[in-house]
């Protein structure tokens, strides 16, 4: 019993030391998001709590957290609170196989990126949970949406990752970075990283994907009878997502951890540090095209995911396949 | 088993609004859908009804002028205009030159100041944020023209049977003709945003498409029947004001769908710019109100020296003009549309009756003729194209 707790407790502590600076993270992701397009909008964004309105988004927490959780009466309420606890807590347990540097990380499993890849299909079921339970219109209609939406384009992310681990020869994330030593897969999968960052938007429901929450449509999407702590939990769900997907694609195209050159001044920035400025870079193309770019109807969005981007992720998987036979560029020799 | 019946087809039917984001205003919508495909919409409109023109028949004609600003609040100068035209044909009244520059000049700003208005929240309800933004930044400063010359950012009551109320303040010409060098800069802007914009045009070419038959059976006018490929503007085909003295072109679309109508009023913009420049250029010097003090007041400063000049005051705020009796429809080319006014005069003091014709009106009857078949997320669109405002619809 005790040898067990003893085990469990340094775990823990792990769990902690990343769970809390990601909630940080995604905090201030929402002040990030919200100066970032103002500037584009011409506007100052929140200037008004703490210095540069820097205190924002804990102002905006606690107003969140000391209103009332409204149910609606003809939902069926353990349901209804279930959903936002099953976002919130998979876009945080994701983060388990996720390697910072090198060995800090807190699972070196190798399927970590199968892992990665269960987890965030398990996304969707918070979403339609809480679509069915509201028991209204508009979330059904969100619901419903964002079903069909995210395993669309899960297919073309799952295909995208087999191209990855045809090159790589791993499933193991530090592995994977490991193996873009001499050339990030950016360069040479180019077309797949575009692929997967825009397949990223549509999955965590970001503009111009973002129709299980249109505004213009459906008010609020699947979140319109949420309130409260329960919505921020929904929030901070999508906002995590959001970060995972950009580590994701950090880890797979751009090298994680790694400098650009292998020369004196970049190799003098610690990891983590170039893994971090990755991640923000990826999180700011988020941004970017929010502020930018009307959204997609719904029947479009099927259109490009299933006729566009399907086929050509899947003659990219043969093309990569056939190269590496070709030019016998297998490493790792599992096979 | 439940047995189905394929007649017995079960729709969906979904509540769209008072209180949702994308209705402009006040718009309860019935959908009937068939999953995301709209099979009938019903509007139900009245919910800003204020009973205007039976205020305005127990008001006289100078105290009815400001509820025509609170008709189509995104455009009030136009519909004083309409107003103030169909009182000064009752009265047989020319008014001075520079009067019907300042109010050209102030129509074509209200023209920039609802399409700005339009097409951005267009924008927004297809899911482009920053547009709207960028529009609001120059609506900021027209509405600042709006306040030195009239006192009020909307409300203006500027246009006045007569004339204008004041004279345009020392350096604000100057103002106007910097903002209308710099604007299409702007319109560029919103251009490279909106235009070739795949998604934009994804979500709006072939959307809610009239052609020119229907269009003209349904009643519109303005900027929707000009995207619809035909070529009727009252500012052109029967020139009131001082119109015929500009250069200026009428753009007109080709499908008649929500892009062409998004099209139609970009390029409106830039002849409304046009027009401002050569108005600014042209105006003469003169008096901005006739020299009758039987319909307009008399100067402050002269009240307190003449004593008619008191008596007048007080007459026309108190008792008013008497019109002569007789009928008028008189139109002008509000940024909307054809907006009339039908004034019955019975030789009082107030109007015996004053209908109002508001272009928005016939675009809505229209609304669920043109969502037939579309999808969900097109209502937004078709909705932000046909540029309803409520305050007009209801009255």
């Amino acid at each position: 019993m005790i040898e067990s707790i003893l085990y469990l407790l340094p775990l823990i502590g792990y769990v902690l030391l990343i769970i809390v600076p990601l909630l940080l993270v995604i905090a201030y992701l929402t002040y990030v998001e919200r100066k970032v397009i103002a500037a584009m909008q011409l506007r100052i964004g929140p200037n008004v709590v703490g210095w540069f309105g820097l205190l924002q988004p804990f102002a905006d927490g606690l107003k969140l957290l000391h209103k009332e959780t409204i149910i609606p009466t003809r939902s069926n309420p353990i349901i209804f609170l279930c959903a936002p606890l099953v976002t919130f807590s998979l876009s945080l347990s994701a983060w388990a196989v996720i390697p910072f540097a090198p060995g800090v990380v807190i699972s070196n499993i190798n399927v970590g990126i199968l892992y990665l890849f269960a987890i965030s299909s398990l996304g969707v079921y918070g979403i339609i949970i809480a679509g069915w339970a509201s028991n209204s219109k508009y979330p059904f209609l969100g619901a419903l949406r964002s079903a069909a939406q995210m395993v669309s384009y899960e297919v073309s992310i799952g295909l995208v990752i087999i191209v990855i681990l045809l090159s790589s020869g791993s499933m193991n994330l530090t592995d994977i970075v490991e193996a873009q030593k001499s050339m990030w897969y950016v360069v040479p999968h180019l077309p797949m990283a575009v692929i997967f960052m825009i397949s990223a938007l549509a999955e965590t429901n970001r503009s111009p994907f973002d129709l299980p929450e249109a505004e213009a449509e459906l008010v609020a999407g699947y979140n319109v009878e949420y309130s409260a702590i329960i919505f921020a939990l929904f929030f901070l769900g999508e906002y995590g997502n959001m970060i995972l997907m950009s580590a994701i694609g950090a880890l797979l195209f751009l090298g994680g951890w790694l400098p650009p050159f292998h020369v004196i001044p970049f190799t003098w920035i610690p990891g983590f540090i170039w893994f971090a400025l990755k991640v923000s870079f990826l999180l700011f193309i988020f941004l970017w095209v929010r502020a930018t770019f009307p959204r997609f109807r719904y029947d479009q969005l099927m259109r490009l995911g299933w006729k566009v981007f399907l086929p050509f992720t899947l003659g990219w998987v043969v093309l990569t396949g056939f190269v590496m036979v070709a030019f016998n560029l297998f490493s790792g020799g599992q096979g | 088993m439940i047995k189905q019946d394929a007649s017995e087809k079960q729709s969906f039917t979904l509540n769209f609004g008072p209180q949702h984001p994308a209705t402009h205003g006040v718009l309860r919508l019935i959908l009937e859908m068939d999953g995301e495909v709209v099979e009938r919409a019903d509007p139900h409109i009245g919910l800003l009804h204020r009973g205007t023109e039976k205020l305005i028949e127990y008001k006289t004609y100078l105290q009815a002028i400001p509820y025509f600003d609170r008709l189509d609040y995104v455009s009030p100068m136009s519909q004083e205009h309409a107003f103030a035209l169909a009182v000064e044909k009752l009265l047989g009244l020319e008014i001075p030159e520079r009067a019907k520059y300042i109010r050209v000049l102030f129509c074509e700003i209200t023209r920039i100041l609802n399409h700005l208005l339009n097409i951005t929240t267009m924008a927004i309800d297809v899911g482009a944020m920053t547009p709207l933004l960028w529009g609001f930044e120059e609506r900021e400063i027209l509405m600042g023209f709006y306040e030195r010359v009239s006192g009020a950012r909307m409300h203006a009551n500027y246009f006045r049977p007569g004339g204008v109320n004041k004279d345009l303040p020392s350096d604000l010409a100057e103002d106007i003709l910097a903002f209308a060098n710099r604007f299409p800069k702007v319109i560029d802007d919103l251009e490279g945003l909106l235009t070739e914009n795949r998604i934009f045009k994804q979500r709006t070419v072939n959307i809610g498409t009239m052609t020119a038959e229907q269009a003209l059976d349904w009643g519109f006018t303005g900027p929707m029947l000009r995207a619809s490929n035909v070529a009727w503007d009252l500012r052109r085909n029967q020139p009131y004001e001082v119109y015929d003295q500009f250069d200026f072109f009428i753009p007109v679309g080709k499908n008649g769908d929500c892009y062409d109508r998004y099209l139609v009023r970009m390029e409106e913009m830039r002849q409304s710019v046009r027009i401002i420049i050569q108005c600014l250029e042209k105006m003469p010097a003169g008096p901005v109100k006739v020299h009758d003090y039987k319909i307009v007041p008399p100067p402050r400063t002269e009240m307190k020296t003449s004593m008619e000049a008191l008596i007048h005051h007080f007459k026309l705020y108190t008792e008013g003009y008497h019109v002569p009796a007789g009928e008028t429809y008189t139109v002008v080319e509000a940024p909307k549309g054809e907006f009339g006014v039908y004034l019955v005069s019975d030789g009082s003091n107030m109007p015996y009756r004053c209908k109002i014709r508001a272009p928005s009106f016939a675009f809505m009857q229209a609304f669920d003729f043109m969502t037939k078949g579309h999808m969900l997320a097109d209502v937004p669109s078709i909705i932000g194209s046909l540029d309803i405002v409520f305050g007009e619809i209801d009255r």
